[in-house]
């Protein structure tokens, strides 16, 4: 790999948050250019750093780019991040939007790619277009992204709802029976990275892989940006190792006293509850997201104000996710505000198993596992509610007709 | 004598078509309600329709065929495709024709239904309800027996029968599963 | 000397299409049970459920009487067979 006559120093950690003026000429003084590297070199590079996908599903990036097979491939750069809970891939592309644009001119040259495509929400289009046109004026890249605005739906950055997009349609999931790989946009070989992962690649391919294994856990190495949301002192995206524990979290990045946190939502609202006494052992995984809920929240409440949303979110194209998860929300609803008995959650728990792997896209199956976690969780509380009380509300008189003293809002 | 053993089976042909594509449309219905009727599974039903098609479309191509070596009827090649053109009875002999042509885009649009998707399927397929009423019509107004007690009872029995199912499908309840799947919110 | 490769099939539902109209569970019991909403469950918990050789005629009949063409077959070859090296 040849490097830069004068290259900055590697940063440690923050890594992709050093950057704070989205201009190409403060990125090359803070990161230096883009290097000369070949297929073979970056492939090898990312293998060596062990580098995996920052969208959530957590896939080997060198595997994702070897395996792509066929002519006239695609790469997509997905920024869409649907997630409420999620600002990082908001605030990477506002703040360093020449890392997401320099990883995604070497995910092209590492399949060489025949079209590029940039799909991000409205908010981060004029940004994104801004730093295109730096570069264009400057002639760095031997590729010309196409900028696709993404819908701000929960679902929007699902795979194949990407792909329709692109290809001009809405963006909703499709059926799939081969892998993007194979046929994506178009029916092309495709490959579709979280704008993050792509911010990593650009690192990567200028500091190289033994850098990037310097910081977090060896078997997924590297660093994360961890959105930090409710109720905590501090919030915002921050910037951890990989392997940071929940109680990291919430202690030095959030600023708050753990025993405010009741539980922590681990993932977004397809992932799951982390319970308090949980904190100290549970190493943020998946996608970058703690939202935490204070003591004087009820658990049961959110639930169902997220089951809600995911109801209301659902693409309405698969009966099972259409039919099943307004009662899942009904129901859970039920369970926070009424008073039920135990065939309320037995039920529940029929119509997750029920929907859960009934879809064309993971939907159902993420809402399955957050309401499966949240009654796990929040088991005493479900014995609480049964009898008029919350544990949310332990000081408080039992409650009649009224709800539970927690706010129960919707990020 | 020939020619009256033409004519005979040459509307006799006719007639038994309008029984099939009668039970055809009527069981097209029952297959969109996904319901298991009389006693077929729903599977059946979805054969039994087709096979009903094909029994119908066979007899319609017998009805013409046969009446094309009677004179009697005046047929010429031309009259199978384009409608309105016969020396005999010229309407309602057209809408033979007319209904033949719908025949044909049905059935040819049934055999490729996997290469057209189901959009494109289901918006071509529902011309087989334009299809049968111009059959019945060719039926009651080219038959020469229409005036006949038997024919118009027959007749009846198909309509009666077209008419009943279009008044299920349009119940609110009509698919099996309607109701059960109506959302749980309230 | 080693035996060929058998190819397994799959049922393949499209859940965009999927109306539940029951043909396929009438057609597979052993492979596919009915939710209380009408649509298709396999039995086996997958999300492709394999067909046994046996079912083979009645997996092809209901791919074909499916009304809305939501069931396809697909065959795969079992992993321990596959080449290449990189396939996901």
């Amino acid at each position: 790999m040849t490097t830069h006559p004068r290259q900055p120093r590697s940063p440690q950690l923050p890594r992709l948050l050093t950057s704070v003026e989205p201009t190409l000429d403060a990125h090359h003084q803070r990161f230096g250019a883009l290097p000369e590297i070949t297929k073979p070199e970056l492939i090898s590079a990312l293998d060596a750093a062990r580098l995996s996908g920052r969208g959530g599903a957590g896939f080997p990036s060198a595997r994702k780019f070897a395996s792509v097979r066929g002519a006239k491939p695609v790469v997509v750069a997905n920024g869409a991040e649907g997630e409420p809970l999620s600002a990082k891939d908001a605030v990477l592309l506002m703040r360093a939007p020449h890392l997401v644009l320099d990883g995604l001119e070497l995910a092209a040259r590492a399949v060489a790619a025949d079209k590029l495509y940039l799909y991000v929400p409205a908010h981060a289009a004029a940004t994104v277009g801004r730093a295109l046109g730096e570069r264009r004026r400057a002639r760095i890249d031997r590729h010309k992204p196409t900028v696709v605005e993404a819908p701000n739906t929960f679902i929007a950055g699902e795979e194949s709802a990407v792909f329709s997009r692109i290809e001009g349609g809405p963006a909703l999931p499709r059926d799939r029976t081969t892998v993007a790989a194979i046929s994506g946009v178009r029916g092309r070989p495709t490959v579709v990275n979280n704008v993050e992962t792509l911010a990593h690649i650009a690192l990567i391919a200028r500091f190289g892989p033994h850098w990037f294994r310097s910081v977090g856990d060896p078997d997924n190495p590297g660093s994360m940006l961890v959105t930090l949301s409710g109720a905590l002192t501090k919030r915002g995206v921050f910037e951890v190792p990989t392997g940071a524990l929940v109680s990291d979290l919430v202690e030095r990045c959030g600023a708050t006293d753990p025993k405010t946190v009741r539980a922590v939502l681990l993932g977004g609202y397809h992932g799951r509850w982390i319970a308090a006494s949980a904190f100290d052992s549970t190493p943020v995984s998946g996608v970058g997201i703690v939202h935490a809920l204070g003591r004087h929240e009820c658990g049961l409440a959110r639930t169902a104000a997220i089951a809600d949303y995911l109801a209301d979110q659902s693409a309405r194209q698969c009966g099972p996710c259409r039919t099943g998860l307004p009662r899942l929300a009904t129901l859970l609803t039920t369970l926070a505000y009424d008073s039920t008995d135990h065939t309320c959650v037995s039920e529940i728990r029929r119509l997750a198993d029920l929907v859960d792997g009934r879809g064309a896209c993971r939907h159902p199956d993420g809402t399955a596992r957050l309401i499966r976690s949240a009654l796990d969780t929040f088991s005493n509380d479900i014995e609480h509610h049964r009898h008029r009380r919350c544990e949310s509300a332990v000081s408080a008189p039992p409650v009649k007709d009224e709800r539970c003293s927690a706010k129960a809002a919707t990020s | 004598m020939i020619d009256e053993a033409l004519w005979a089976i040459g509307r006799g042909t006719g007639v038994m078509a309008l029984a099939f594509l009668t039970i055809s449309v009527a069981l097209g219905i029952g297959t969109r309600s996904g319901r298991s009727l009389f006693a077929l599974p729903r599977f059946a039903v979805a054969d039994v329709h087709r096979f009903a098609a094909l029994a119908g479309s066979i007899l319609v191509l017998l009805h013409m065929t046969l009446l094309f070596f009677d004179p009697y009827a005046q047929l010429r090649f031309v009259d199978f495709v384009v409608p309105f053109l016969g020396a005999y009875r010229p309407m309602w002999q057209g809408m033979g024709t007319l209904a033949f042509d719908l025949l044909i885009v049905i059935v040819l649009t049934s055999l490729l239904r996997r290469r057209m998707g189901v959009r494109a399927f289901r918006a071509v397929h529902w011309v087989a309800y334009a299809l049968w009423p111009i059959a019945l019509a060719h039926a009651l107004g080219n038959g020469t027996d229409a005036y006949r007690g038997w024919f118009l009872a027959f007749a009846g029995c198909c309509a009666l029968t077209v008419g009943a199912a279009v008044v299920w499908r349009l119940r609110g309840d009509f698919t099996e599963y309607a109701e059960v799947r109506m959302s749980g919110r309230t | 000397m080693k035996s060929p490769a058998r190819r397994q099939s799959r049922l393949h539902i499209d859940w965009t299409r999927c109306d539940g109209r029951g043909l396929c569970t009438e057609l597979l019991p052993g492979v596919l049970a009915r939710d209380p909403w009408g649509y298709p469950l396999t039995r086996d918990g997958s999300r492709e459920p394999a067909i046994p050789a046996h079912d083979l005629g009645d997996a092809h009949a209901a791919v074909a009487r499916c009304p809305r063409l939501a069931l396809s077959l697909i065959t795969s070859v079992p992993k321990t067979h596959r080449r290449g090296t990189l396939a996901t």
